[in-house]
């Protein structure tokens, strides 16, 4: 697997932030990049980070399976992560997954037929104050003061612009 | 002598080198020194995971009598002049410690009937002498998909406790790591994340570095149970390591080849595969006598009785009268 | 009104760009600290102001500076924790989305003062919005000349990044956010050495919160002593609170610390009281990491003082009838709310983000919160009870970093404060789950992870 130039500027970019020999300080930055591009990472797109950046491939895994914004499976055109955490469940986040999980009729993890929606959960979003929130990868903006109502527009906005 | 730095442990006390470690210094003192699960002296880096080494430092030095606010890694921790500390004397120490290894017990599968490093366990050790009888777990035990890393090595990831020795083991002497740890929090395992096998020549290392039975020797897979089998100091002239190796026989025939581990059991020269895997013919070894087991261990307990050598002491650390 | 000393400029229209935002004043502090001060007063200015951090340890932020080793060879880093992940916690997210450049002159300054040539504003991952304005408005303090080669003339070198997290909470913690930085996986580092001594790459490191930051242009521009002459004793100057829960006015609120906690919860200055005229039950003050008390004693301290929003305040009581400011993200329970289950979500929620690295938070974590679960769901014994404080015993104090200590409180304080609540769920698993039907929880059926 190869990155196009373009993308492999914007890794020299990114590269040049650190200190000579710290290119690892790289990878999150970098893997976010691929995510952008592809969707997920594969395995081949990981090895060809590490490739890159001069690491072990092992180091490169070791990294996108600690932290949970990175896909190692492919997922949805749409990733609805909505926030569980205890500060969203007191204005009814558990009532509003519930709700999402039936209108998409898929569960927790799993992604529409038509590889429209893949929806999670995630942990605290820092929108405590403006819960329920859900954001949507790969932009990831939020989605604050969730509402059914306010889901079924979300909805079917994402589906008519697809 | 005056740079040398006085420690009080359990009521004895050693003067150290600066830079010496509490657990450093429990060991030159001989007696209880902390257990260990995941320091391994001879790799960098290793210690501060596992948490049994855990003790109470109830003066910082002989500057600042303040204790330390809470217990601390014996094996990470620098000694300080004046420095006093507790260990086995100390209740809320022992308390911690039984607290870990309940911890380190909870999601293990117990399966030490079927377990080729049952007899030479640390972790079965540790159990003994601070386990409960009875556990208060009652969830249901974590488990993993089981995963082939080669030939050599067979890997039980369920009764990983995490100590990353193997990590650092295949980074130091390995150059080229392919293993590592996977996920993360409870869910962590060692793994290659694609089916890979380990086989730099040196991996062989990480069998021995394995506290528990998570790493084990593939070609002395359920041959025999340790405690049956007789060990012998043996070498050969090897031109990739040291060629000082354990035999372990089964009558005349080599049934597992080991590095030798030291009376903290720790291996300071490791073996390469080729010692390790491949010469399994007594002609292949000049045989130098049966090996000094530990009077603990489950196979010192009836095999031999050759008169145990008292740990070499570091010859630079001064003893004070107690 | 209260002085505003980070939300001053806060409806000024426009306050996100360069422009707007140096015709309010910003930026002031670049000039006075590159032309008229040097590092070593600045240092001093911000230790006579009593800045504590405002990440959630509260560590006066003039001390640690001071601790940096100057005497090394080696590059210093100034890092920002910018890596808000604390539940109940919203505060730098709201203050970089609304005053980015607040944050870049703190930088600035900050890094200044250190002598750090090259810093980092480490942002959670999630927070990929943030990451883009940061980006935007650091360009254009490139481009006004406060960031780059000889800043304003004065011979001063900074460069400036954002790294982004890849979503760990463990990261907020400051050597997990290093290893992070350096491209690993966000497990704490064993202490001593200290990021002071030994940090980033190895070298002297400082790692500070953005409230904390954000707060150092103001004490350049006003001085250290008019900053200590605001809040009350050692509880210095103004702190964001992020308030949300069953409250009437969920927000962030720029306080001056010793504000009455009544007065915050109740004025509609504040939070504006319950939610739908219900009574209050309980609150978390500082993020879900803190003891959480109960009405009685969140209004009152044990010996029945009003309880202050400051530092010493909250921790009056110790852990037996006391709580901490922490963070200030301060969640609001109203009459409805079940404590179990929230425990649970927040038990589970540590369990969720433990790095898994040492023993009694990796196995603990997981233990209370399938306990939890248990009793929640109506399958718990009474004897659950005591061995789920126990658990917590034996993670608090025991572990590498404070993720531990953060998994057993709010365990010991609920349990200490609610038992009889516990209990009902064991006795009566029916009715408490039938009474979730009609709160906010409303379905019986838990949400589990596939």
């Amino acid at each position: 697997m190869e990155f196009s130039q373009e993308i492999k500027r914007e890794f020299d970019q990114i590269v040049a932030r650190y200190p000579q020999g710290r290119q690892k300080s790289g990878l999150l930055p970098i893997l976010h990049r691929v995510q952008a591009e592809y969707g997920w990472l594969s395995t081949e797109a990981m090895n060809a980070v590490a490739e890159y950046l001069n690491l072990n491939p092992i180091e490169v895994y070791e990294v996108a399976t600690f932290y949970t914004m990175f896909h190692l499976e492919p997922v949805g055109k749409y990733v609805l992560e909505v926030c569980r955490t205890g500060p969203c469940c007191l204005v009814g986040a558990e009532t509003l997954l519930q709700y999402l999980q039936r209108k998409l009729n898929i569960g927790i993890g799993e992604t529409t037929p038509d590889g429209l929606f893949t929806l999670k959960t995630v942990e605290c979003l820092a929108s405590c104050g403006t819960g329920p929130v859900l954001q949507i990868g790969p932009e990831y903006l939020y989605h604050e003061h969730l509402t059914e109502q306010k889901l079924d527009q979300l909805i079917d906005r994402l589906r008519s612009e697809s | 002598m005056s740079d040398l730095l006085k420690v009080t442990i359990d009521g004895k006390s050693i003067e150290v080198p600066p830079g010496t470690t509490i657990m450093q210094a429990a060991r030159q003192l001989g007696g209880k020194y902390p257990p260990a699960m995941c320091y391994y002296e001879p790799l960098k880096n290793t210690g501060g995971k596992c948490r049994v080494c855990l003790v109470k430092v109830a003066q910082t030095s002989e500057a600042n009598p303040r204790p330390m606010p809470k217990l601390v890694a014996s094996c990470i921790t620098r000694v300080e002049h004046g420095m006093v500390v507790e260990n086995e004397t100390s209740p809320e120490v022992l308390d911690a410690r039984n607290g870990v290894v309940e911890f380190l017990l909870i999601n293990h599968p117990l399966d030490c009937p079927v377990c080729d490093q049952a007899g030479e366990c640390d972790l079965q050790n540790l159990s003994y002498e601070h386990g409960h009888e009875q556990t208060r777990y009652e969830e249901g035990r974590r488990e993993f998909e089981r995963i082939d890393i080669g030939p050599y090595v067979q890997l039980h990831m369920t009764r990983c406790i995490l100590c990353y020795r193997c990590v650092y083991a295949a980074d130091q002497l390995t150059g080229q790591r392919v293993h590592g740890v996977l996920n993360r929090g409870d869910v962590s395992e060692i793994g290659t994340y694609i089916q890979q096998s380990i086989e730099n020549e040196f991996s062989g290392n990480i069998i021995d570095v394995c506290p528990v039975g998570a790493l084990t020797d593939k070609t002395y897979r359920f041959k025999q149970r340790v405690w049956f089998s007789k060990p012998f100091d043996a070498h050969r002239d090897c031109d990739k390591c040291c060629g000082k190796v354990v035999l372990w026989m089964k009558g005349d025939a080599i049934i597992r080849v080991t590095a030798r581990k030291n009376e903290f059991g720790e291996v300071t020269d490791f073996i390469c595969n080729d010692c390790r895997f491949e010469h399994k013919q007594a002609s292949d070894w000049s045989i130098e006598g049966p090996r000094d087991i530990i009077p603990e261990s489950v196979i010192g307990a009836n095999k031999y009785e050759l008169p145990v050598v008292s740990p070499a002491v570091n010859v630079d650390a001064k003893f004070v009268s107690e | 009104m209260a002085t505003k000393i980070l939300l001053e400029n806060l409806a000024v229209e426009g306050i996100r760009a360069i422009d707007t935002y140096m015709a309010n004043g910003g930026y002031r502090a670049v000039s006075k600290a590159l032309k008229e001060m040097s590092p070593d007063q600045l240092v001093e200015e911000v230790k006579a102001s009593g800045l504590r951090g405002r990440g959630g340890a509260g560590f006066p932020t003039g001390m640690k500076w001071s601790f940096l080793d100057k005497k090394s060879d080696k590059p210093r880093y100034l890092v920002c924790n910018a890596d808000e992940s604390e539940p109940g916690t919203f505060k730098d997210r709201y203050l970089m989305e609304r005053i980015p450049h607040l944050l870049i002159e703190g930088m600035i300054t900050a890094s200044y003062a250190l002598g750090a040539n090259t810093s980092y504003i480490y942002v959670r991952g999630e927070m990929m919005s943030v990451i883009r304005l940061l980006e935007r408005a650091i360009a254009e303090a490139y481009a006004k000349g406060f960031l780059g080669k000889n800043i304003l003339g004065s011979g001063y070198d900074l460069e400036l990044y954002v790294q982004p997290g890849g979503g760990a909470y463990i990261c907020g913690e400051e050597t997990a956010l290093l290893e992070s930085l350096e491209g690993k996986r966000g497990n704490p580092r064993n202490k001593p050495p200290f990021p002071a001594v030994s940090g980033l790459y190895g070298c002297p490191t400082v790692i500070n919160n953005v409230e904390t930051i954000a707060s150092v242009p103001w004490i350049v521009n006003n001085g250290g002593a008019a900053y200590a002459s605001i809040g009350l004793g050692k509880s210095t100057g103004t702190k964001l609170i992020s308030a949300c829960g069953n409250i009437r006015q969920p927000g962030v609120y720029e306080i001056e610390l010793g504000l009455p906690v009544e007065e915050f919860i109740y004025s509609d200055a504040y939070c504006g009281g319950i939610a739908e005229g219900r009574e209050l039950k309980a609150v978390v003050p500082g993020g879900s990491s803190v003891p959480i008390l109960p009405k009685e004693l969140i209004l009152k301290t044990a010996a029945g003082e009003p309880r202050l929003m400051s530092y010493e305040s909250l921790a009056d009581g110790g852990f037996v009838s006391g709580s901490m400011l922490g963070s200030g993200g301060f969640i609001v329970f109203d009459e409805r709310a079940c404590i179990v289950r929230n425990l649970w979500n927040f038990t589970r929620f540590y369990h969720h983000e433990s790095c898994g690295q040492c023993s009694p938070c990796r196995e603990g974590t997981g233990w209370m919160e399938k306990v939890l679960h248990r009793i929640e769901h109506g399958h718990g014994k009474m004897s659950d009870i005591d061995l789920l404080v126990d658990v917590a015993k034996h993670i608090e104090g025991k572990t590498i970093c404070p993720l531990g200590d953060a998994a057993a409180w709010p365990v010991g304080s609920a349990i200490r404060h609610f038992r009889d609540e516990f209990e009902a769920h064991v006795k009566h698993p029916d009715s408490c789950l039938a009474k979730h039907l009609h709160g906010a929880y409303a379905h019986a059926v838990p949400i589990m992870e596939p």
